[in-house]
């Protein structure tokens, strides 16, 4: 009752108040904490979900391992705050978790009046529509008059509205703000349709009693540019989260992987000597507060992009999710590094 | 906000200092609290605003002139996504008021009975109430409503066997769908005919009773309060040519289209908060009543009066000066429970301010129009039984 409105008002006054004590950087805090606080979603299957004995696992957590093992050379220093997709930016505005790896599309209000920062962008996505099979329905066209479940606190629901009334379809929302409500009540039959980013759709279905009875339609109707976020006001802090993801870009553009990087370093290829930070004097890592070896810690921890991937969301997971826009820029997806130099 | 400093009723004179006068103390002990609250309060302020701004968090309630952007599927106000955030959070707010209004009625109504069916000398009904009392008041407000919701999604049909009811209704886990009034032009008059026949009502019954008072004489109350205000609104339709008109709901493609519906969110909710709350109040009931002393009712018996009709005139205008303080905090209660909502997904005040919150980060703003608005809430319904309260106390002799 009283205590969603007093979590909230803590959270306002935490604002308010503990904001005051942070210190310069954040680098600087996690640091002297000795781990980094990571705010994840309450559990998408391959993003981010516990297992029994509460381990963390998938995508974006291997984000926060990765950002971890940059700076203590360790992964498992991380300690994961579960939000939903409501609670997600009063964390990060607050202070809550230093970065935000959940799922989060980069959009304008988000970086501006919200108060973040967004520049790596680790998946490229869209978003969907699941339908039950027994409907028949095979274009999100045909979807007039249905009801649609979604999360509130998203982008989804704000993509929904607009695509609905573009094509002049009418809808009936039914909005929830905790992910295993969305998922009860399709399962139970209160909508006709699930919406939300393509990825995340994949994840659900799994998660159905009867995956096999629902298919997601072909429609992609928004960009939905998925990336870690941090607050404004930190650019070392900003830089070091942007470049874990383009380390993990650049080892797979190198060929680097977690098993073959110790080798690597041996590489005489000047480019891959830099990244990995055995170039002699280099300051590749001490300029962004870190080790010079950062990228190997990086790649020791988590392998690069593509296993990342691969192991949580793609081939090597039950979601089996392409490549798609997200393969790299040479093998025909927009995935880029910038260069190390 | 000031502290009420029990003064001791001191007729003899401070003795030495006036410091030691308990009267003057009192005035230092208030005025400190109140400075600190100020400064509190004013710490509290600056350090909010200064933060934002650190944070490069826009702030202001110039919000809410912004298009919303989503929709809500429940609203009894018309509501598109190209309407504002303000009007957004008024669509909320009717949806609290509607589900704490038709909740506090119900839930007055079960418990009422409920707390009188626990002094009834009926065995069954008496354990029967006592059963639901102790069920209900043991579980925590959400999971009755998770109860309510889910048992009302698993045992209400798909749209495609709606379950039919009379009057071309429809029941299917959709909601309940019935035919919607449309009015077309001539059935202002019909309301308007409503209005009188409810004041012609409210005349006649004070004349009668004040007829009664006179002469003892009764005149038909019920039947003449019941054609004036059914009776007339009725006639009116009729000779106006029947001015309004039903859309129906039918089968549409994935749901029933026209119509109006009452979707399961509310209903569970509803049903929810009333049987939650009732459990309460029939306690209540249950202590005001047995509040009243066994003379009073052996009286009565003595004087001659009938057992229905002591307990209508004797016993409960005199528990209910018993029973309304507590119940006041019932219906503050089930006002502020009515929050739980967004578990199930209705649109309720606190739901759509978070909805905003999220999307736009004006997370002071709206956490401060939540306060407000059930601050408001909050003291009107106390003001309002308070009168009530004064008003049944008067009865007393
Ligand atoms: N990308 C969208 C949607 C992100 C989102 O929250 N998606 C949901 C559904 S896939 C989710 O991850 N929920 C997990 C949770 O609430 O724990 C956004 O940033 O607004």
């Amino acid at each position: 009752m009283a205590k969603r409105i007093l979590t909230a008002l803590i959270g306002a006054a935490v604002m308010g108040i503990g904001a005051q004590a942070a210190s310069a950087t954040t680098l600087g805090d996690v640091k002297a904490k000795g781990f980094l606080q990571c705010g994840v979603n309450t559990g998408l299957t391959g993003f981010a979900s516990p297992d029994a004995s509460g381990n963390w696992s998938g995508f974006d957590v291997d984000y926060c391992k990765a950002i971890a093992a940059a700076i203590f050379g360790d992964a498992t220093k991380v300690k994961y705050t579960p939000t939903s997709a409501k609670d997600r930016f009063p964390a990060l505005q607050s202070g809550e978790v230093d970065v935000l790896a959940r799922n989060t599309t980069w959009t304008i209000n988000r970086d501006t009046a919200l108060g973040f920062n967004f520049r790596a962008v680790n998946y490229y996505d869209g978003q969907g529509f699941m339908v039950r099979k027994s409907l028949n329905v095979k274009s999100a066209l045909e979807l007039s008059g249905a009801a649609v479940c979604v999360q509130t606190g998203t982008t989804t629901e704000l993509n929904l509205a607009d695509y609905f009334k573009a094509n002049n379809l009418q809808y009936n929302p039914v909005v929830f703000e905790k992910l295993e409500e969305v998922n009860a009540a399709y399962d139970a039959g209160r909508c006709d349709v699930y919406t939300t980013d393509q990825s995340g759709l994949y994840s659900l279905r799994l998660t159905l009693a009867a995956p096999d009875d629902h298919i997601i339609l072909p429609e992609i109707i928004s960009k939905e540019p998925l990336g870690p976020a941090v607050r404004q006001g930190d650019d070392q802090w900003f830089d070091i989260v942007s470049w874990v993801h383009y380390a993990l870009v650049g080892a797979e553009d190198f060929g680097i992987t977690s098993a073959n990087v110790e080798e690597m370093k041996k590489s005489t290829n000047p480019d891959i000597q830099r990244f990995l930070g055995v170039e002699a004097d280099t300051k590749i890592g001490t300029d962004l507060g870190l080790d010079n070896d950062w990228a190997v810690k990086v790649i020791k921890a988590v392998g690069n992009y593509g296993e990342v991937f691969d192991r949580n969301i793609g081939t090597g997971s039950p979601l089996k999710i392409e490549r798609g826009l997200n393969a790299l820029w040479s093998k025909g997806g927009i995935q880029y590094a910038p260069p190390v130099r | 906000m000031t502290i009420d400093a029990t003064i001791p009723p001191g007729k003899d004179k401070p003795t030495g200092s006036i410091l030691n006068d308990p009267k003057v103390r009192g005035w230092i002990y208030q005025g400190i609290t109140l400075l600190l609250l100020v400064l509190f309060v004013y710490w509290v302020t600056t350090n909010t605003i200064e933060n934002l701004k650190r944070a490069n968090i826009a702030s202001g309630y110039g919000f809410l002139n912004g298009r919303a952007g989503f929709d809500v599927g429940q609203s009894l106000i018309a509501f598109t996504s190209d309407s504002t955030y303000g009007r957004a959070l008024v669509v909320g707010f009717l949806n609290t008021i509607l589900v704490a209004v038709t909740g506090i009625i119900t839930a007055t109504i079960i418990g009422f009975l409920v707390g009188i069916g626990r002094l009834s000398k009926n065995w069954l009904i008496a354990k029967l109430s006592m059963v639901y009392v102790e069920v209900f008041r043991n579980i925590p407000p959400l999971l009755v409503i998770f109860f309510w919701y889910s048992g009302v999604l698993a045992v209400l049909p798909q749209p495609r066997d709606s379950l039919a009811l009379p009057l071309d209704m429809y029941i299917n886990n959709r909601g309940l769908a019935f035919p919607r009034p449309v009015f077309d032009a001539g059935s202002q008059f019909i309301f308007y005919a409503l209005v009188i026949g409810i004041i012609a009502s409210i005349f006649f019954a004070r004349y009668a009773s004040k007829k009664q008072m006179e002469t003892g004489k009764r005149l038909p109350v019920l039947w003449t309060v019941l054609g004036l205000v059914i009776g007339l609104p009725v006639l009116t339709y009729l000779l106006a040519g029947m001015p309004i008109s039903f859309d129906v709901p039918i089968a549409g493609k994935f749901n029933l289209t026209g119509g109006s519906v009452v979707g399961p969110e509310f209903l569970s909710l509803f049903l929810a908060l009333s049987f939650y709350t009732a459990a309460f109040i029939a306690e209540i009931v249950r202590a005001g009543i047995r509040g009243v002393s066994h003379g009073q009712t052996e009286a009565a018996h003595a004087l001659g009066v009938r057992p229905g009709l002591t307990t209508r005139l004797v016993v409960v205008p005199q528990a209910m000066r018993i029973i309304i303080p507590p119940l006041t905090s019932q219906y503050l209660n089930l006002t502020k429970n009515s929050s739980l909502a967004i578990a199930i997904g209705y649109a309720d005040l606190v739901a759509v301010g978070g909805t905003i919150l999220n999307q736009t980060g004006q997370a002071v703003e709206i956490v401060s129009i939540w306060i407000i608005v059930y601050l408001t809430l909050s003291l009107s319904t106390s003001l309002f039984m308070n009168w009530f309260n004064a008003k049944m106390a008067l009865v007393e002799r």
